[in-house]
């Protein structure tokens, strides 16, 4: 049996134009499946980010079809992508983005908030859930400055969570850890997904973390070169 | 669209910058303050003037007045029909001044449903008899109760009152000029002549002071039996007729339906005083163009506020629009702000300008020609309080606008990919 493919991208091309006329993605095509633990690896400026914000619906300037849990996002309107990342699609960036404005908790329940669909104590109670998955629930009421650099990454792997997607995207997420925290973040990554069977796709250029993923997509300027 | 959560996010927003928001929000109090206290005092400052008119100016006054005939004789025979007529020379008619058939012509006006009041009064030059010098004078006939309704006569009588005048027989309400120049003590009898050589006696029961200091040296006022009495009339004898109207727009339109009816001449008060209303319109403009003006600098105020945290929270609004808000939404955050700052700033606005009017309201102001105003005049129309707060709305929505909209557009992509 086939198994369920969460990301259909075919065909995916786009060019930088200013100041002059790059083609960064030329002619991308892939398909990632459920529970599939995939990395995306690949020199600077080989287009492993671009084609990751691509398929994350945030970037919409391309030619190529893509789909989403087998709906078509091509055409769909800022408010109607905006409603496919909160429900679908989990984000994991370098840098953390918490609001320090709130405490860590609120900061992974805002996702679940904005979606609005189950009231607000279930995602209160789905929030310490994750953040007990991630062992900083007895941190949950700090706010986020008060937590190193690996406790904040691990905060917004909660929140990426917190709306249960159906893939986590992450873009260099331990390139801002050192060796420890990485290894830690890492570890979660992959009890996540063979435990919860949760779907990532990770673009990284360390090597040893794509590695112990389950697929690794090696890129360079623009194509895939390895799948 | 979910109210609660856009509010939690703009309110932490504000919290996380609330010095300079509490900055913002208090260029909006101090706008709205300053508009509403100028407005209320130019306002105030405006009924007092057009006071000073409107209580002693009747909406439309019926009288005679000595004119040549309009008909001359040249014009009576049909020779010189065909030709022009010029007759130079020609000389005012003998007319009695009095208005004719006066007493029913009141009564008819008394029904009328466009008049509220109608206060007759018969006016006659005399002369102050003062040892051996004669002064120049006239006296008002009044009808006391009529003449204090109507115009608040009792305002401007500074000693004595008006009761002593209805009851006592032979007296009289001196101007308090004329009162000075002739060294007279209330309770002191003084003589007249007419011009008719007829002497009278009258005592004196009060002063009056229009703050007109030339009117107030020759004016008087007794009451109407007394001046017809002084003049040998029969008590039907009144030289005008004084009305005040219900709706004092009208009285250009009904003065000249007056003016046909009752054949006499005819004048209503936005002929005989046109400049006032001028005045004050230009007045009010002047206060509403300099609050306006206030209200859109403190706006401005809040555009940079906004504009500048937007700037620092690129981050938050980049990782909003990553996990699932909308561009509608970030824009209503920042719109929330705006407006937040606006309903604070502009409520404080309302209180302290309310405050300020009635401080200024207790500034002692004294001028001769209103005795009995001591402290500035303020007018707490409920009016500008509803345009401070409409404004201060719609200032801010539209300095929160611009930014918000700026912010709605950050595309999460540039500042993500940024670090």
């Amino acid at each position: 049996m086939e198994a369920k493919k969460i990301i259909e991208a075919q065909h995916i091309c786009k060019s930088f134009y200013d100041p002059i006329e790059v083609k960064v993605l030329n002619e991308v095509s892939l398909t990632i499946n459920v529970g599939e633990f995939v990395s995306i690896i690949g020199k600077s400026g080989c287009g492993k980010s671009t084609l990751l914000y691509i398929l994350s619906t945030m970037d919409t300037s391309y030619t190529g079809n893509l789909s989403i849990d087998g709906v078509d996002m091509k055409g769909k309107k800022d408010a109607d992508l905006a409603i496919v990342r909160n429900e679908k699609i989990g984000f994991v960036f370098q840098f953390h983005y918490l609001l320090n404005e709130f405490n860590n908790l609120y900061n992974v329940m805002l996702p679940g908030l904005k979606l609005n669909k189950i009231s607000k104590a279930e995602i209160e109670h789905n929030a310490y859930e994750k953040l007990k998955i991630l062992g900083i629930e007895s941190e949950a009421l700090k706010m986020p400055n008060q937590l190193s650099g690996g406790q904040k990454q691990r905060v917004a792997i909660a929140r990426a969570l917190i709306n249960n997607p159906l893939i986590i995207m992450g873009d260099e997420p331990t390139g801002n850890l050192d060796k420890k925290n990485s290894d830690i973040v890492f570890a979660t990554f992959k009890e996540l997904a063979e435990k919860y069977h949760q779907s990532l796709l990770i673009v990284t250029h360390d090597n040893d973390f794509a590695e112990k993923s389950h697929r690794i997509i090696e890129m360079e300027d623009g194509k895939i070169i390895g799948n | 669209m979910n109210i609660p959560l856009i509010t939690k996010i703009s309110i932490s927003l504000l919290k996380a910058r609330l010095k300079q928001t509490m900055v913002a929000a208090f260029g909006v109090t101090f706008s709205i303050t300053m508009f509403i206290a100028l407005l209320s005092f130019m306002a105030g400052l405006n009924d007092l003037l057009d006071n000073l008119i409107l209580n002693r100016t009747p909406h439309i006054r019926l009288y005679n007045e000595i004119l040549a005939t309009k008909i001359q004789p040249i014009n009576a025979t049909q020779l010189f029909s065909s030709s022009y007529n010029f007759v130079q020379h020609v000389k005012p008619k003998e007319d009695i001044l009095a208005i004719k058939n006066s007493q029913a012509i009141i009564s008819y006006l008394q029904k009328d449903k466009n008049v509220l009041g109608v206060a007759p009064k018969l006016i006659v030059p005399i002369f102050y008899n003062v040892g051996i010098i004669n002064l120049t004078g006239v006296i008002n006939g009044i009808d006391v109760d009529a003449e204090n309704s109507l115009f608040a006569f009792n305002d401007y009588v500074m000693e004595g009152n008006t009761i002593a005048l209805k009851n006592i027989p032979n007296s009289i309400i001196l101007g308090i000029g004329a009162a000075k120049k002739m060294l007279i003590q209330l309770g002191d009898n003084i003589q007249i002549t007419t011009i008719t050589g007829e002497r009278f006696s009258l005592k004196v029961v009060g002063f009056f002071q229009s703050g007109i200091e030339e009117l107030d040296k020759v004016q008087s006022y007794t009451t109407l039996a007394t001046t017809q009495k002084i003049l040998s009339k029969p008590n039907s004898y009144v030289t005008d007729i004084q009305l005040k109207l219900i709706d004092i727009n009208k009285a250009p339109i009904i003065a000249i339906q007056y003016k046909e009816l009752f054949s006499t001449e005819a004048t209503d008060i936005q002929t005989a005083n046109a400049q006032f209303e001028t005045g004050s319109s230009v007045r009010t403009l002047i206060s509403y163009a300099v609050g306006i003006t206030l209200l859109i600098v403190a706006g401005f105020g809040i555009y940079n506020i906004l504009n500048m945290m937007i700037y620092e929270k690129m981050d938050s609004i980049a990782i909003l629009k990553a996990t699932g808000f909308s561009g509608k939404d970030v824009n209503r955050i920042f719109i929330t702000i705006a407006l937040t700052i606006g309903i604070v700033g502009g409520l404080m606005g309302l209180v302290f300008g309310f405050g300020l009017s009635a401080s200024i309201a207790q500034i002692p102001f004294s001028t001769a020609s209103l005795p009995k105003v001591k402290t500035y005049p303020i007018n707490y129309n409920p009016k500008f309080y509803v345009i401070g707060a409409i404004f201060s709305l719609v200032t801010t929505y539209f300095a929160g606008y611009f930014p918000s909209k700026k912010a709605s557009k950050i595309d999460p992509v540039d500042i993500i990919r940024g670090k």
